[in-house]
C-alpha cells in the first residue's frame, strides 16, 4: 500500500496519532504547570493572584483540552501496555473503544464542574 | 546506542508508565472533585499544606513523569530528526533534570505554604 492517507486512516493510526501529540502537549505544558504551582512559594496570596488570572476563558479552555488530553494519554498507554505485555486475546481489540470512552467521560465530567 | 541501554530505557518507560497510570487516575479524581465551584488557593493549600500523603504522592508523580516524557520525546524527536547520541543526550537529561527540579519544587511549595 501507498504511504498516503489510506495506510493511515484506521483506528490504530489515529490512537496512535492522538497518543504522540497528547504526549508532546504534555510535556510542552508540564513545566508551566509547574511553575504555575510552585507561585505557592510566595504564600497563597500570589498561587490565588496566579488562579485569577486563570479564570480567562481561553486559559479555561486550554486546561480542560490539557485533561482531556492527559486522559486520552493515559488511556492510551494503557492500551499499548496490555497490547506490550500481556498475551494476545481477542478483547485488546476492544482496549482502542474502551480509550476513546474513557477519554470522553472525563471530558465531559470537566466540561461539566467547569 | 547500545542493545542494553535501549532495553533499560523500554523498561523505564513502562514501568514509569505503570506508576504515571495510577498517578494520573487519582490526579483526575481530585481534578474533577477540586473544580466544582471553582479554584482557590486557599482549598488547594487547604488539601497539600503539611500533608505528608499529598508530599509522597505527588513526588513519586513528578519524578515518574521526570523519567517518562524525556524517554518518549527521545523516541519521537528520533524518528523526525537526525538527532542522535551524546546531543542527544544531554539535552533529554536536561529536559529530565529541569522537570525534576521545577516539579518538586512546586510539590514543596504546595506542602509548605
Amino acid at each position: 500500500m501507498k504511504n498516503d492517507y489510506r495506510a493511515r486512516n484506521h483506528p490504530a493510526w489515529w490512537a496512535f496519532a492522538v497518543h504522540r501529540v497528547s504526549g508532546l502537549a504534555l510535556a510542552a505544558f508540564l513545566p508551566f504547570h509547574f511553575w504555575a504551582l510552585g507561585q505557592a512559594l510566595g504564600g497563597e496570596a500570589a498561587l490565588q493572584g496566579f488562579l485569577v488570572w486563570a479564570e480567562r476563558p481561553l486559559v479555561k479552555a486550554s486546561e480542560w483540552g490539557l485533561v482531556v488530553l492527559l486522559a486520552a494519554h493515559m488511556a492510551g498507554g494503557l492500551r499499548l501496555l496490555a497490547l506490550e505485555l500481556l498475551p494476545w486475546r481477542d478483547w485488546q481489540k476492544a482496549l482502542l473503544a474502551g480509550a476513546a470512552g474513557f477519554t470522553i467521560v472525563v471530558g465531559l465530567a470537566l466540561a461539566l464542574v467547569l | 546506542m547500545s542493545a542494553r541501554t535501549e532495553t533499560r530505557l523500554w523498561i523505564a518507560q513502562r514501568a514509569s508508565a505503570a506508576v504515571l497510570a495510577l498517578c494520573v487516575v487519582v490526579h483526575l479524581i481530585v481534578i474533577v472533585y477540586a473544580m466544582q465551584g471553582g479554584l482557590s488557593a486557599a482549598e488547594i493549600l487547604a488539601r497539600t499544606r503539611g500533608s505528608i500523603g499529598w508530599l509522597a504522592f505527588y513526588s513519586v508523580f513528578v519524578l515518574a513523569a521526570a523519567v517518562h516524557a524525556p524517554i518518549g520525546l527521545r523516541a519521537v524527536l528520533m524518528e523526525w530528526t537526525r538527532a542522535r547520541g551524546w546531543p542527544l543526550a544531554i539535552v533529554l537529561h536536561a529536559f529530565a533534570l529541569a522537570l525534576a527540579v521545577v516539579g518538586l519544587r512546586a510539590v514543596w511549595a504546595v506542602f509548605a505554604a
